[in-house]
């Protein structure tokens, strides 16, 4: 960072390097203190504090990793914590096991504690300071191997490999592909300032994409995770801004008369729905990336709002007070004649489709009290999920068997992850403020 | 690196910047954003050797603001669930209206707010509706558009923190600020 302002500076002062230097200096240590109050998240893990009786669990044992204990992580519980967080797997305790992959599993303890699956392998360092992780699954029941795992990752990227493991295995005893190894990102609000972050999918690794004195809302990741759409007001109206999340780039993509929000992008990545205000109303644009006029997709007047893409890229799903209050609708992605989707109550927002297209979460009001409820489409037939009053701003996991969401508990906002039954649920609680606006993107290559 | 330990370096260069007349306002920040609105983005994530975990971040500091006619007030309320602007509103659009005609060059933003109840992007949406109403407002009384804009800022920016009634009729607002 320092190395790189300094050839900045030089290429344009070349006569005033010293005085530059200087004042590069001060930007830099400036830069470095906000950073320090900031950078470091003290959010901690999602944690399951809600389970169902009476479930199924497959009961597993990640032993602990050969190498871990002098590794940067802890490759064994990050595997375990994702895989109980699904709600199909019980994490049963590895006691003193000492293993790896190379190891020839004593089948008897592992069945007197009703084991049905286990894991072992290890973590080294390599000399370029990559490590290298391995992992065997074994079928403990028929007392058989089940498969190899294999990665190579620097240390910045070892819990992305653990979340690897977790979906490897997860994929190899469900059948169902995992979704551990992909990242939400959120909003803080704490001491006054706004905070956009990204973090693992266990709500771990928490970085900072941005920081700001205005309201931050409704990030939304682009389809191959590289990219984050959302709303700032620093400009002191809402903005639409398109964020390149490793480079810190960043443009906005809407900014027209009046307010601009709700970002939702095109499976192809190349262009985005959005809602502007600038004809009057809020109605629904659709915005092509590469530049050009925005294209209306809703007639004037009335609400049109929090556009949703489904999965085929076929329709569009949307909140409007067409019918005299927001109800959620559903048209053809080019714009055309809508269809109402849902029917109960008189106040159903914040649309969210899963990937394989056979859900649509959604915040209902029920009583005084906002929660989330889930809809099968073939069938129409709905659910709600939560106990909870104040949910918000549902999405789904890659592989479409989780979903996080936010809500209010014990006064303080929240994040929450359930499984589609609602039975088990996990909650991630900010320590020094508010958390929201949650959004899963997909999962990392 | 301690924070104490970075506050000293910051006060030490601080002082160093003051005594040989390097305002902190002259402070080039690298901006690798599209808009001028003071950002500074720098790589905290760490990206060496290839990593896929690294996110660079980005800093946004306060944008200014301007005054607008003085002893007048700034905010219209409104009831629950309404967007239309009250009778006893009226004075105060006028003199925002006389003000605006006065000053042809400058711009209010009328700012909707909505109190906490229900979801953020439909609050915003409700807000604008109310901003919307004190544009026409305006607009009836002869403020050009141009000098217009509607915004919102849903329920983002309540001006009182309760979840009594009494606090929520204060969060369900318009501003008008220039």
């Amino acid at each position: 960072m320092y190395d790189h302002d300094i050839r900045n500076l030089n290429g344009h002062h070349i006569d005033m390097k010293l005085v530059f230097l200087r004042i590069d200096l001060l930007s830099w240590l400036l830069k470095l203190l906000v950073l320090s109050t900031l950078a470091v998240p003290s959010w901690a893990q999602f944690r399951v504090e809600v389970t169902g009786v009476g479930m199924t669990q497959l009961p597993v044992v990640i032993a602990p990793f050969k190498g871990e204990a002098t590794a940067p992580q802890k490759l064994a519980s990050i595997v375990q914590a994702d895989l109980e967080r699904s709600g199909q797997f019980k994490g049963l305790a590895a006691g003193s096991a000492l293993m790896d992959e190379t190891s020839r599993p004593d089948w008897s303890p592992w069945r007197q504690l009703s084991a049905e699956a286990l894991v072992a392998g290890s973590v080294t360092r390599l000399a370029d300071g990559r490590f290298d992780v391995r992992a065997r699954l074994w079928d403990v029941v028929k007392g058989q191997e089940k498969g190899d795992f294999k990665d190579t990752v620097s240390a910045a990227d070892l819990r992305l490999s653990a979340h690897r493991i977790a979906d490897w295995v997860y994929q190899q005893l469900t059948g169902t592909p995992g979704a551990f190894a992909s990242r939400i990102s959120y909003v803080t609000k704490a001491g006054g300032r706004y905070s956009l972050w990204i973090a693992d999918s266990d709500g771990e690794n928490a970085q900072s994409a941005l920081s700001s004195p205005e309201p931050i809302i409704s990030p939304s990741w682009s389809p191959n995770g590289a990219q984050l759409a959302y709303v700032s007001f620093e400009l002191r109206k809402p903005v639409v801004y398109v964020h390149e999340l490793a480079t810190g780039q960043r443009r906005p993509v809407a900014n027209f008369k009046g307010s601009n929000s709700a970002p939702a992008w095109s499976a192809d990545g190349k262009s985005l729905a959005a809602t502007l205000s600038r004809d009057g109303g809020s109605q629904l644009f659709r915005i092509d990336l590469a530049g050009g006029e925005p294209r209306r997709l809703s007639p004037p007047g009335g609400i049109n709002t929090e556009p949703a893409f489904s999965p085929d890229g076929s329709a569009l799903f949307f909140v409007s007070d067409r019918g005299g209050s927001p109800q959620i609708y559903r048209m053809p992605t080019q714009g055309g004649p809508a269809e109402r989707v849902t029917f109960s109550g008189t106040y159903n927002i914040s649309p969210a489709l899963s990937p394989d297209g056979r859900w649509l979460a959604y915040v209902s009001r029920v009583g005084g009290g906002f929660r989330l409820h889930l809809m099968e489409l073939a069938t129409g037939q709905v659910v709600a999920l939560t106990d909870t009053s104040s949910d918000e701003r549902p999405s789904f996991s890659p592989n479409s068997r989780l979903l996080v969401y936010a809500t209010v508990f014990q006064g303080r906002e929240s994040l929450m992850t359930t499984t589609l039954d609602g039975r088990i649920k996990a909650r991630l609680a900010g320590q020094g403020g508010d958390i929201r606006e949650p959004h899963w993107g997909p999962v990392r290559k | 690196m301690s924070k104490k330990f970075l506050t000293s370096l910051l006060l030490t260069a601080l002082l160093a910047g003051c005594a040989s007349g390097v305002k902190l306002d002259d402070v080039p920040v690298e901006d690798k954003s599209a808009t001028s609105s003071g950002v500074s983005a720098q790589g905290i994530g760490n990206n060496a050797n290839g990593a896929q975990t690294g996110v660079a971040g980005v800093v946004v500091e306060k944008s200014a603001s301007g005054t607008g006619p003085v002893g007048v007030a700034h905010v219209v309320f409104f009831d629950y669930d309404s967007f239309v602007v009250r009778a006893e509103a009226r004075p105060v659009i006028e003199s925002h209206a006389r003000f605006l005609q006065t000053n042809k060059q400058r711009k209010a933003n009328l700012e909707g707010h909505t109190d906490e109840r229900g979801g953020r992007e439909y609050n915003l949406a409700l807000g604008q509706k109310r901003a919307e109403a004190v544009r026409q407002a305006l607009s009836l009384l002869g403020v050009p558009e141009s000098q217009l804009e509607a915004v919102s800022y849903g329920k983002e920016k309540p001006a009182a923190q309760g979840s009594a009634e009494s606090d929520l009729a204060k969060n369900r607002r318009v501003e008008i600020r220039y």
